[in-house]
């Protein structure tokens, strides 16, 4: 089985076109629920026909709710690895599900039923993960959307739960509500201004966790963040959202200012930093993934501060989501581990950024799409 | 995700160092980080994370009562030596088989052990939960309340007692 693109809607990346609140510094608002089926195994523990049996009783429970009715299911046990890699490269499954680590690869039964929007995986570490990923930061918005195809699909699918602990997680901490928000957010601002230390250990005082762009034990490249509540039992999930939501504001605040303190003590250095970065994205003949990830930091600074003009946010996020390792690899039917994907790479950012270039002034997500 | 110590175990720690404005993160199993001696800001109020460990290896002791059928979950067969060395349990029964062990673990890793988030209804084959209540439905929940006042969550019990009371 080949994995299909065009099956996906929107790609599976409704978030790139930017229309969300705050979006040039928040690109994309996730939340994710984790549940499980009463009566069942927990999937680590699971044998191959139980994760089938979970995987039969979840579709056909989708099939019979009206927001999962659609819903294209795909089966990641029999992707490639390079596709499998893909549709974790888009935030549509989570490495777990992928069996992108360990030794034992990608797990018997795992799937993907996705709208676009929302998203359930099945066979995670727990039997069903649903998620939902919007532009912007857009808890509540996000939240409504996720709750109604919970219950939905907890109507179908009796779910385990507990009248003291709530719903039951294969792992004790992602139990009670099983609810993880995140957002992925950019903040080159801080730290540049060296204050991001003292933010992510503010952060981590008040309940809440960072890691990299890729979620568990990514690294922080590109000064992109993931910021998300670090428990899930105690809290409804409505001071869970409004917690995380008050942090974020306050973040995106701290980070405004740290780009005024930038503007206003150093607008060379920083100018100087931005069309850097723009230059080398713009002519570079081989770039790595890091360094495009870094550079692209910069030029986003750069459109936030208002000194390139006309780039729209669409274009550098489409940048960051096309030029990761797998989406170059598939795009150019070479291997992952082909020496030429940095050269590819590069010419491929190019291109899109003489595009964007020759339709200004008059670009934007709408002239692009 | 895996120990950065052991790179065995699971990682249930999640620890961030700021060393001269750089910041890093490290993960860590329960067992790798009661050896540095980290404990979390929630383990700090009741139980050294050492007398957690020490009580969750064995069967008896005054503060965590004996999981039932020998230390085994009747439903699964997992015993709290597979969570200590995989940190997954092994299926929703295994949360009644330890119960103890598991109020104190998640009273330590989140703070509280009470869910106080929405309630759910057991799903009824083929059918939204509010949608076909029978006598079955109704002793589900009253199971349910009975299981709520004991674990001491009213709040849950009354909602739940308000839904007895709308279906009879
Ligand atoms: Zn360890
Ligand atoms: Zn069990």
């Amino acid at each position: 089985m080949t994995l299909d693109l065009d099956l996906l809607p929107d790609g599976g990346v409704p978030w790139l076109d930017a229309s969300g609140p705050d979006a040039a510094i928040v690109l994309s608002t996730r939340i994710r629920l984790a549940r499980n089926l009463q009566g069942h195994v927990f999937t680590p523990r699971a044998g191959d026909g139980q994760r089938d049996e979970i995987l039969t009783m979840v579709v056909a429970a989708s099939r019979a709710t009206p927001r999962l009715e659609q819903a294209v299911v795909i089966n990641v046990d029999q992707l490639a690895r390079l596709e499998r890699q893909l549709l974790h490269e888009r935030h549509l499954i989570s490495k777990e599900l992928a069996g992108l680590e360990g030794p034992t690869g990608v797990r018997h039964g795992a799937a993907l039923l996705t709208t676009g929007d929302v998203g359930v995986m099945i066979n995670e570490e727990d039997h069903v993960r649903l998620q939902v990923l919007m532009s912007g930061f857009a808890p509540s918005r996000a939240y409504a959307e996720l709750e109604r195809v919970d219950r939905e699909l907890g109507g179908y699918v009796p779910f385990a739960f507990h009248p003291e602990f709530g719903y039951l997680t294969s792992c004790p901490t992602n139990a009670g509500t099983g609810l993880r928000a995140s957002v992925l957010i950019h903040l080159p601002g801080l730290v540049l201004t060296k204050e991001i230390a003292k933010v992510l250990q503010g952060l981590t005082q008040v309940g809440l966790t960072f890691r990299g762009l890729y979620g568990e034990g990514s690294e922080v490249v590109g000064n992109f963040f993931q910021l998300s509540n670090q428990t899930t039992l105690g809290k409804s999930e409505e001071e869970l959202l409004d917690h995380l939501g008050k942090i974020v504001r306050q973040v995106i605040t701290y980070e405004l200012q740290a780009r005024e303190v930038l503007q206003r003590n150093a607008p060379t250095v920083i100018a100087d930093k931005v069309w850097r970065a723009y230059g080398l994205l713009r002519y570079a003949r081989s770039l790595s993934f890091d360094e495009t990830m870094n550079l692209l930091s910069g030029v986003r600074l750069g459109v936030g501060l208002n000194l390139i003009g006309d780039l729209s946010v669409y274009t550098l996020n489409k940048l960051l989501v096309f030029s990761q390792p797998a989406h170059v690899a598939r795009r150019a039917e070479r291997a992952l581990t082909d020496p030429d994907l940095p050269a590819i790479r590069a010419d491929f950012v190019r291109a899109l950024l003489d595009d964007d270039a020759q339709r200004r002034p008059r670009n934007g997500p709408a002239a692009e799409a | 995700m895996r120990c950065d110590q052991c790179g065995e175990r699971p990682a249930a720690i999640h620890l961030t160092q700021i060393v001269d404005n750089t910041v890093s993160q490290q993960h860590l199993c329960e067992v790798c980080a009661a050896e540095k001696g980290v404990q979390t800001e929630a383990s700090v109020a009741k139980f050294p994370l050492s007398d957690f460990l020490a009580s969750m290896g064995k069967t008896v002791g005054p503060a965590a009562p004996a999981a039932k059928e020998g230390g085994r979950c009747a439903s699964c067969g997992a015993t709290l030596e597979d969570f200590r060395e995989t940190g997954r349990l092994g299926c929703p029964d295994c949360y009644r088989t330890f119960e103890a062990h598991l109020r104190t673990l998640l009273r330590r890793v989140h703070g509280a052990s009470r869910h106080v988030g929405e309630p759910y209804v057991v799903a009824t084959a083929g059918g939204t939960p509010e949608a076909d209540a029978d006598d079955s439905d109704v002793d589900g929940l009253r199971e349910q309340l009975r299981r709520a006042v004991d674990a001491e969550n009213f709040e849950l019990a009354a909602r739940l007692r308000d839904q007895i009371r709308g279906m009879e």
